[in-house]
């Protein structure tokens, strides 16, 4: 067994120093390491999008980086979108649209439409399309999913 | 949009409040198979076959055993030997073909049939232990397709299996004696079939294929057991059906189900692959070897090799139609890949294929057949689509042929009610009719279509739902006017919300005042599988029937307080009034407060299991371009049509038929199990087995047609499956309108266009 490395990054706001095995990948270790299971895993190869994070505000698949990586890094997980005062208007939008059925997808395309969002408050329905090409759901047919993304976007430019 | 004609209005039901468990699973709070994590808990791994048919001489564990970290492993040997034949019983299963299929015993059936599973201290040291497995084969020819099952001299995959001929789905069928790889037979027949097709004026014939295709839920399988040393085991599992993982976990681990609990996590989808145990009794296994509790939670490489897709199908079918354009005969020959033990649902197309038309003279045959492949678990309307896919392209031909509107063709052609279905009951009334009339009258149906390589297709879908198999509720009110409600029905897509809508319609309070939950086998009463669109259906009736009791109750405790009889107590609109002074009065939330004082708390339970829901229509019409010099295949506009009943929360509805129709797109133009001549399944990755993305979609447009259904109180039919089977065949009818070629091979990739181009010259 690999020695275990101590890595310090900033997790939903905060400093964070953790062990982790130089072969466990950021999602392994978020998961199992930090208990933050509301990144989850559909395929572990970089192709539902379920483990989708926020790094430095890029989206990235949490599966296909290493923890030792995220040193000094940003990460954002859908435990820190919502703030102490409410919910962010992607999950307001996501419960008002009916955008989730089983609800496994949800984190990852929540996480990915924020970092479309915060960059372009006004993508529209094919840019919004585009961008969650690379996160998978077999509930909804995306529909409802990307109706409450515009709508979302639609608030987030009137605040 | 939703076309309700002449119905009475509801206060809760029917509306769209935010579902209850959406704010868990908005945060990342809700917790699903995998989150599970206790103190001490062991990782385990599965060691699978790399061959899709051989004997398995020896297996040798011994270096893995070595490996520090390791704390166990199992192979069939610690399991109980279940005896009995290999014959399929229902759509569970049955224990012996569901512990053969956990784990091989001499013969390996497939590729990824399990053989071992490890405990570890961690997952990696799990999977290098796997490896250190050493184990010997002799491999055997691999039996791949039904037609290499069925041929003369074929390998028989199992030595005990004889032909059962059944003339009911789940009949128990004539022995005939015959050793093949043909589980079984089944076949409707009646009328004269030689003397109506004779006396036709058109008559086509033509034979489909269709692919392997798995059900794509995003959440692989995930289990944990812990085994306490007083024999209580109990398991916290993603699954459809709480019940069914622990009948069949205590079956195959040979003791009694009473011992054993089984807590429902949330689960990530399923579409009826989450019906059957894989790894439950696995980790029990593991953690009553260890004293610790195990997990296992597959990868996805596991989940498309190691569980359940549905069948690959051969199918021919034939169809005659008199100067009239009515239907005079037809014939439906059904060949469905059961995997390595029996279970196919050709049961399922042939109960639906032929139901949409009124069809004197009919011969169905369904044979359900064994190869090395994965054993087929249900997939939404269980072999229904294949079934639509032959039958409605070859109504879509004879429609062209006699110059009629495809919708128009089918419309002199629908049952009724009172009209025989294939397997010769009685049907219900349903929305035939009122569904091909929407779709007819429809502005996507009447909208110009412009433009070369642009076609329209249309297509319908018939199913039996299912419902009656069993569902139990509990009620407690608390002292502020809200309820507990408590169910057994894991919720895939909705279904809390709608069964707690029901409830809250019953006693007069708003969705928000219903906390409903889903809960382990030891808190409530038997509930059947979530499957065969019943749970609305069924739990829903369970709720209603406990909201009902719970009124009478409270009724009691209203005529304690006004000193009358409760029969002088009545409950209208959310209010208990007393018929002897109708000045007293009680809203639910204000006797609610008084229990406490009149008797102590109400708490009522209660089950359903009256008749199923009965036959259910749904109907899509599409727009495609094709690209005839790649083959590529592009959905332009998609509208889909279904008989709710009554639809209990819209959104939830429409979400199921937008759901069905990106399956039914995947599965016409993508989707496929790609078998190697050694049957390994190359392409068991979401990078290479291709589902839909939002980049290959357009919105899919809704219509709700609700047509009460008189067997529920408000009228719910169903919707989880009957959305998945028109697509396949809706996309062939416009691949047909925009380029002039026949598909009758499923998928419809660009290779398989681009060769049909090329046949058509």
């Amino acid at each position: 067994m690999a020695k275990r490395v101590q890595v310090n990054a900033n997790i939903n706001g905060e400093d964070t120093d953790f062990l982790c095995e130089p072969r466990q990948s950021l999602l392994e270790t978020l998961r199992d390491v930090l208990g933050l299971t509301g990144t989850k895993e559909g395929c572990n190869d970089g192709n539902c999008g379920a483990c989708t994070v926020l790094l430095d505000e890029r989206i990235v698949d949490s599966c296909c980086m290493l923890a030792v990586e995220a040193e000094g890094k940003n990460i954002i997980t859908i435990e820190g979108i919502a703030s102490p005062d409410g919910l962010h208007p992607l999950q307001q939008a996501f419960l008002e649209e009916a955008a989730l059925q089983c609800g496994i997808c949800t984190p990852g395309f929540i996480v990915a439409a924020k970092g479309l969002l915060d960059r372009e408050p006004d993508a529209d329905e094919a840019r919004i399309r585009h961008w969650l090409a690379g996160n998978l759901c077999r509930c909804t047919g995306y529909d409802k999913i990307v109706r409450a993304v515009l709508k979302a976007g639609e608030t987030m430019r009137k605040s | 949009m939703t076309i309700s004609e002449n119905l009475p209005k509801f206060k809760t039901f029917g509306t769209r409040p935010i579902r209850h468990d959406g704010l868990d699973k908005v945060t990342g709070r809700a917790r699903y198979g995998a989150d599970v994590h206790l103190p001490g808990m062991l990782v385990g791994k599965v060691l699978r076959s790399p061959y899709a048919h051989a004997k398995i001489l020896s297996v040798d564990t011994s270096k893995a055993e070595a490996l520090p970290g390791v704390k166990a492993i199992v192979t069939y040997k610690d399991f109980p030997i279940i005896s009995g034949p290999l014959v399929f019983g229902n759509e569970m299963g049955n224990s012996r073909i569901m512990a053969e299929n956990m784990f091989a015993t001499e013969k390996v059936l497939y590729k990824g049939h399990a053989i071992a599973a490890v405990a570890a201290t961690d997952a990696h040291i799990a999977e290098e232990a796997i490896g250190l497995i050493d184990v010997k084969y002799e491999p055997l020819e691999p039996v791949l397709t039904v037609h290499d099952a069925m041929r003369e001299g074929a390998p028989i995959l199992h030595d005990t299996m004889t032909t059962l001929f059944k003339v009911e789905r789940f009949g128990k069928g004539e022995d005939t004696g015959v050793k093949s790889n043909v589980a079984s037979q089944i076949q409707f027949k009646r009328g004269d079939l030689d003397k109506a097709f004779g006396e036709s004026e058109l008559v086509i014939e033509r034979e489909f294929n269709t692919k392997t295709v798995h059900q794509g839920y995003i959440e692989p399988h995930s289990s944990t057991a812990s085994w306490s040393q007083d024999g209580r085991l109990t398991v916290w599992t993603s699954t459809q059906g709480i019940f069914g993982i622990r009948d069949a976990t205590a079956a195959i681990l040979g003791i009694p189900a009473s011992q054993v609990k089984v807590v429902a996590m949330e689960i990530g989808g399923g579409f009826g692959g989450k019906t059957l145990t894989y790894i439950d009794p696995v980790v029990a296994q593991l953690s009553k070897k260890t004293g610790r509790p195990v997990k296992i939670t597959m990868t996805r490489k596991e989940v498309f090799e190691g569980t359940g897709p549905t069948s690959g199908t051969y199918m021919r079918c034939k169809i005659g139609v008199d100067k009239d354009a009515h239907i005079t005969a037809a014939e439906l020959h059904m060949a469905y890949e059961a995997g390595a033990f029996p279970g196919s649902p050709v049961g399922g197309g042939a109960m639906s294929g032929l139901g949409p038309y009124k069809i004197d003279n009919l011969i169905v045959d369904g044979l359900d057949v064994v190869c090395n492949k994965q054993k087929v678990a249900a997939y939404r309307a269980p072999g229904q689509p294949q079934a639509a896919f032959a039958v409605e392209t070859v109504m879509d031909e004879l429609a062209e042929k006699l110059g009629l509107d495809p919708l128009e063709f089918r419309m002199m052609n629908a049952a009724q009610e009172g009209d025989r279905a294939p397997s010769g009951v009685p049907h219900l009334t349903f929305g035939n009719e009122e569904v091909e009339r929407a779709m007819k009258e429809h502005d996507h149906y009447n909208a110009p279509l412009e433009g070369p390589n642009k076609g329209r297709g249309v297509a319908v879908g018939y199913r039996l739902n299912g419902g009656g198999s069993g569902s139990a509720a509990t009620i407690n009110v608390n002292a502020d006017g809200t309820i507990n409600l408590l169910t057994g029905s894991m919720d895939i897509g909705g279904s809390r919300a709608a069964i707690a809508m029901q409830a809250a319609e019953v006693l007069g309070i708003s969705s928000d005042d219903v906390n409903p939950q889903v809960v382990d086998t030891d808190s409530i009463g038997w509930t059947g599988t979530t499957g065969g669109s019943r749970i609305t259906f069924d739990t829903g009736r369970a709720a209603i029937n406990t909201a009902n009791e719970v009124i009478q109750k409270m009724s009691e405790r209203a005529a304690l307080l006004w000193e009358v009889q409760s029969a002088d107590v009545d409950f209208e609109d959310g209010v208990f009034i007393c018929t002897k002074n109708t000045e007293d009065r009680f809203t639910f939330k204000e006797l609610s407060a008084k229990l406490m004082d009149t008797g102590g708390p109400v708490t009522c339970s209660g089950i359903d299991k009256q008749g199923g829901v009965g036959a259910q229509l749904a109907g899509h019409i599409v727009d495609v371009e094709v690209d005839p010099e790649t083959g590529k295949v592009d959905i332009l506009r998609y509208t889909t049509f279904i008989d709710a009943g009554r639809a209990a929360h819209p959104s939830y509805v429409e979400g199921q038929m937008q759901g069905g129709a990106l399956q039914g797109i995947g599965w016409a133009l993508n989707e496929e199990y790609y078998f190697t001549d050694d049957g390994t399944v190359a392409n068991s990755s979401f990078l290479d087995y291709r589902m839909p993305t939002s980049l290959d979609l357009p919105m899919i447009d809704t219509v709700i047609i609700e047509v009460p259904n008189d067997r529920h109180p408000f009228g719910i039919r169903g919707v989880g499956e009957t959305v998945l089977i028109p697509p396949m065949a809706a996309i062939a009818n416009a691949i047909h309108d925009a380029i002039g070629v026949r598909m009758t091979k499923l998928p419809m990739s660009p290779g398989a266009i681009l060769e049909a181009l090329e046949d058509a010259g």
